[in-house]
């Protein structure tokens, strides 16, 4: 799935490590998660999105390709 | 994610996993090299080595269940494909043996040898996939 991930974490000044470590997975999901390898549990969405301050739809793009 | 009590989970395992090992092979070589074949002490090394067996797979299935949801998933496509290779390789190893294909008796030793390895190569090559 297209995301925004890496462009709202830089935006919020942090790095993966940070990130992660603020909604609680390892620095490596997040890289797989950034990098479209990987799509996160709706959890993790969730704290992704209070933590953007961002609804999940504008930075998780479904298509209905996939 | 908390570092330090993954840590704690992982030397959980290690104690269980040595102690589990060790138990073995005083379960296997004590009744050859320590006391008699028949002796109570055989089993009770063995009913041991079977209770410290199940603390290493609880123990295995606490760091489990401290995975996040990407170790998960690659945790588990690994184990399931060991899974399915081990039975279709077991089965043939075992076929082979029955017909007398091969020149040795069929081994629990290779099949746990093959589950091991095949692990490691699908954590190995998951981990890559996702990286």
């Amino acid at each position: 799935m297209k995301n925004k991930v890496r462009e709202l974490r830089k935006l919020q000044g942090l790095t993966q490590e940070q990130l992660a470590e603020l909604i609680g997975v390892s620095r490596q999901t997040i890289n797989a998660i950034e990098k479209e390898k990987f799509d996160p549990s709706l959890p993790t969405a969730f704290k992704m999105s209070k933590l953007f301050g961002y609804p999940i739809e504008q930075f998780f793009l479904y298509q209905e390709t996939e | 994610m908390n570092k330090k009590e993954r840590k704690k989970h992982l030397i959980h395992l290690a104690f269980w996993t040595w102690s589990w090992v060790l138990t073995l092979a005083i379960a296997t070589f004590g009744p050859e090299f320590f006391w008699e074949e028949k002796s109570a002490l055989t089993i009770v090394a063995i009913v041991v080595n079977l209770a410290i067996g199940i603390l290493m797979v609880l123990a295995n299935r606490k760091l489990f269940n401290h995975y996040d949801e990407l170790e998960r998933k690659i945790h588990l496509e690994s184990m399931g494909l060991t899974l399915g290779l081990a039975v279709i390789i077991g089965l043939t190893y075992s076929l082979l043996d029955q017909k007398n294909l091969i020149h040795s008796d069929a081994e629990i030793g290779f099949l746990v040898g093959f589950i091991s390895i095949t692990y490691m190569i699908s954590l190995m090559v998951n981990r890559k996939r996702y990286s």
